[in-house]
């Protein structure tokens, strides 16, 4: 099967989204060094936000492609390749993880030895919660990423010229193995970058709420990505308002699976009532956080669950696209929710700064960037999958 | 055959193309009682039939809101207003602890809409049959081939034009299908009491196994078997074997009061009574009164036992004695008991016994007014107009 009898013709993206990118991140990367020499603490704080919703961005859209060879579902293939793309943070996070490293105590109060010692809970934890063994942890995972992503990926790519079918199988081993790796690697991540902000509290569903809004947020700019670049004509004529369906069923999905995860957490904490454990949630129920514990409720459940009931808003490409925004926004602002009230120990009083905005928006940049790059060396479509024609012909 | 109604006019197809080119055609030939019958869904029949959005998901839309609200109003109901409870330390109207419930109730009555709702819609509930289910073409359009039925409610049903029509498309055979004859369903027929005999019979039984038998079945009498001691029951987990256990020495119960006049049937002195006779405390005494007392001494505390004998009948409490104790002494002989009666110390909190001794105050105070009590009655009626003590 040739390019030509798919129908698909390979068009740059135009290069107003490059100067877009360059300046987003050129900007960001610019103030948020400066903000880093102002106020290291804020500044930290304000990146991990930052490099948190890198790590959904990447990780989730390397799950959703493991996701589509581990169960054999066709009518996502002609869109993978955006989600390749977007998985491609992986290998960067190795580097943007550095400035975490270096201001790690900063960040962590288990880093400091006064507080350590004056706590027994934290003295039992010692040996999983200790510099060294985190660095390795948070190193150790991003490179697992990296060689699962190496290897889909190069399979995937390759498949463009070679055409062999072999290749899909392998893709379908690597993904298998790829899903309890994933599972937990991103319970690592979770726990280690989140959780032990604060280092008492504990709550072991707290990975799966992660990957919720995660995969959540890979969806939508996956939604997002797939509706502008298929208005534009960049994918393929036979994309229809069947795939946009699709993939507003699984934002719909995401959005309640959410709900219920977060649901659940916050009940059994509710309902237990014990001190070491609602004390996260009174951080956030405090000190100015109260309005955005609520916000969070409805942007990230309430609004996008009515938004997303009806068949309507799931096919309409201008709602798809609206609520893709919207639905990256409050996952960014759940992390944000998650970071910020740790910063200082005793709760931590609502102040907005600008580095909150700085950092992601030179996320961003750096994302369409690495779109924009990618998109240009290598086909939107893959041309070579066995799968395509059916994930093109895919009606309801 | 002839003096059967005609409901429609059926014809098979053998692929799947034509079968959507005929849904086409008879579309645009403008008719629309139609139906197809195919032996698998065929992706874009919906579009060649002109069929819109189904409106079955308004169904569970609207259903799964009423059950969401109805529920909630409920539990609020129940457990705030009607049966206040505490709960874990709990609000009575606890948001959260709701939550579950309402989620569950909102999927189960907007699914059980939703079957129930496209039951009645496509089967035409209450009707039970269909006239195609008894005809060959049914079997035909369930194995092999696909099938189009046109009705004869159709405005511009002509039977021949119609039969014309579908050979024209290509159909391989024609069929016509008749609306059944009307059977009464006769409710004393021996069959359905045969019927209705058996799953009284299965029902009773199933219930009388799984209660009787089943339930001492491992692992189904799991729950007998569980890691604790009863009461007055030995035990291995301790030394000395009892297992029920004697408080740790120095300690006391949460909310102990010492009485000191425990066990004394006339003390010298005697507690005083810390409560005023406030229109809750008189209601929570009538109340504890009507529960406690009353069965013995009566419900006006005029000795009009309840008990017919079975049990020495309480005196009553209006005596000139009775009247003379003071509320202190009433106190000693709640807790302690006096006589035949026995102590009502564990059933009766402290400030209920209390409530009780005002509430036994009002009762004697009805029994013997005061002439300034009649005056008071008299000046209330005139106040409110009403008929205030009865």
């Amino acid at each position: 099967m040739s390019s030509t009898e798919i129908g698909y013709i390979k068009r740059d993206l135009p290069d107003k989204l490059k100067t877009l990118g360059v300046i987003l991140l050129a900007a960001g990367a610019v103030l948020g060094l400066l903000g880093f020499l102002i106020d290291p603490q804020r500044a930290v704080f304000s990146y991990l936000a930052a490099f948190l919703f890198l790590v959904s961005i990447g990780i989730g859209s390397l799950f959703l492609v493991a996701l589509e060879y581990a169960a054999g579902a066709d009518w996502s293939t002609p869109f993978r390749r955006v989600s390749e793309f977007f998985s491609a943070v992986i290998p960067f996070l190795l580097l943007l993880i550095i400035p975490l490293l270096f201001n790690m105590h900063n960040l962590f109060s288990w880093t400091h030895k006064n507080i350590v010692d004056g706590s027994e809970l934290l003295k039992g934890k010692t040996s999983y919660l200790n510099i060294p063994f985190f660095v390795a942890r948070s190193i150790g995972v991003i490179f697992i990423w990296w060689i699962f992503y190496f290897f889909i990926i190069k399979n995937s790519r390759m498949q463009d010229t070679s055409k062999d079918q072999a290749l899909t199988g392998k893709n379908i081993k690597i993904s298998s193995g790829f899903m309890p790796v994933f599972a937990l690697s991103i319970t690592v991540i979770a726990f280690d970058w989140l959780m032990s902000l604060e280092p008492s509290w504990f709550s072991t569903i707290f990975g799966v709420y992660f990957f919720a809004g995660t995969i959540w947020c890979a969806l939508a700019a996956l939604t997002l990505t797939v509706v502008l670049l298929n208005e534009n004509g960049f994918l393929h004529s036979k994309i229809t308002t069947d795939h946009y369906y699709t993939l507003g069923v699984l934002m719909f999905a995401f959005t309640a699976f959410w709900g219920y995860i977060a649901f659940s957490q916050y009940l059994l904490t509710w309902y237990a009532d014990i001190p070491d454990e609602t004390i996260w949630f009174m951080h956030r129920w405090v000190g100015g956080w109260k309005v955005i514990s609520i916000l969070i409720v409805l942007t990230h459940f309430v609004v996008p669950f009515f938004y997303l009931l009806s068949y309507k808003s799931k096919t309409n490409a201008k709602k798809l696209k609206f609520i893709a925004v919207w639905i990256m926004c409050s996952h960014f602002l759940d992390i944000y929710w998650m970071v910020m009230p740790s910063m200082n120990l005793n709760g931590f009083q609502y102040s907005f700064s600008w580095m909150d905005i700085v950092y992601p928006v030179a996320a961003v940049g750096f994302v369409i960037l690495l779109f924009k790059s990618l998109s240009k060396k290598y086909n939107l479509l893959p041309v070579g999958d066995p799968k395509l024609k059916r994930g093109l012909d895919f009606h309801l | 055959m002839e003096t059967k109604n005609l409901h429609s006019v059926a014809a098979l197809f053998d692929t799947p193309e034509k079968i959507i080119n005929a849904a086409n055609k008879v579309k645009d030939a403008g008719y629309k009682k139609f139906d197809v019958n195919t032996p698998y869904p065929v992706h874009g029949m919906d579009k060649a039939m002109g069929l819109g959005q189904s409106k079955i998901g308004w169904i569970t839309l609207f259903f799964g809101f009423s059950g969401a609200i109805f529920i909630f109003l409920f539990m609020g109901w129940t457990m705030a207003m009607n049966y206040p409870y505490v709960v874990g330390g709990k609000p009575f109207f606890s948001f959260p602890a709701f939550i579950p419930i309402t989620f569950e109730v909102t999927v189960l009555s907007g699914s059980i809409a939703t079957i129930v709702g496209m039951l009645a819609v496509f089967f035409n509930l209450p009707s039970l049959n269909d006239p195609i289910q008894d005809s060959d073409y049914l079997k035909q359009v369930s194995t092999d081939k696909f099938g189009i039925l046109i009705q004869a409610a159709n405005e511009k049903f002509d039977k021949e034009k119609v039969v014309e029509f579908l050979k024209s498309l290509g159909a391989s055979t024609i069929e016509y299908i008749y609306e059944p004859e009307k059977e009464e369903f006769k409710i004393l027929q021996p069959k359905f009491m045969v019927f209705l005999a058996l799953v009284a019979i299965l029902t009773s039984g199933g219930t009388y196994v799984t209660l009787n038998k089943l339930m001492y079945v491992i692992p189904f009498n799991w729950m007998d078997r569980q890691s604790k001691s009863n009461p007055q029951s030995e035990t291995t987990f301790f030394h000395d074997g009892f297992a029920m256990r004697m408080p740790v020495k120095g300690t006391i119960a949460k909310g102990f009061m010492p009485y000191p006049y425990q066990g004394q049937a006339q003390p010298n002195e005697v507690l005083s009574n810390p409560t005023l006779p406030t229109k809750e405390i008189l209601e929570l005494g009538q109340r504890k009164f009507l529960t406690f007392c009353s069965p013995c001494h009566g419900n006006y505390a005029d000795g009009n036992s309840r008990l017919r004998g079975q049990f020495p009948p309480g005196p009553t409490l209006h005596s000139d004695k009775i009247i003379g104790y003071s509320d202190g002494m009433i106190y000693n002989i709640i807790t302690n008991g006096q006589n035949a009666m026995p102590s009502y110390a564990y059933q009766i909190p402290r400030e209920q016994r209390w409530a009780i001794i005002d509430y036994i105050r009002v009762l004697q105070r009805a029994q013997n007014p005061k002439p300034s009590d009649f005056q008071a009655i008299s000046q209330l009626k005139k106040e409110s107009g009403k008929n205030v003590v009865n």
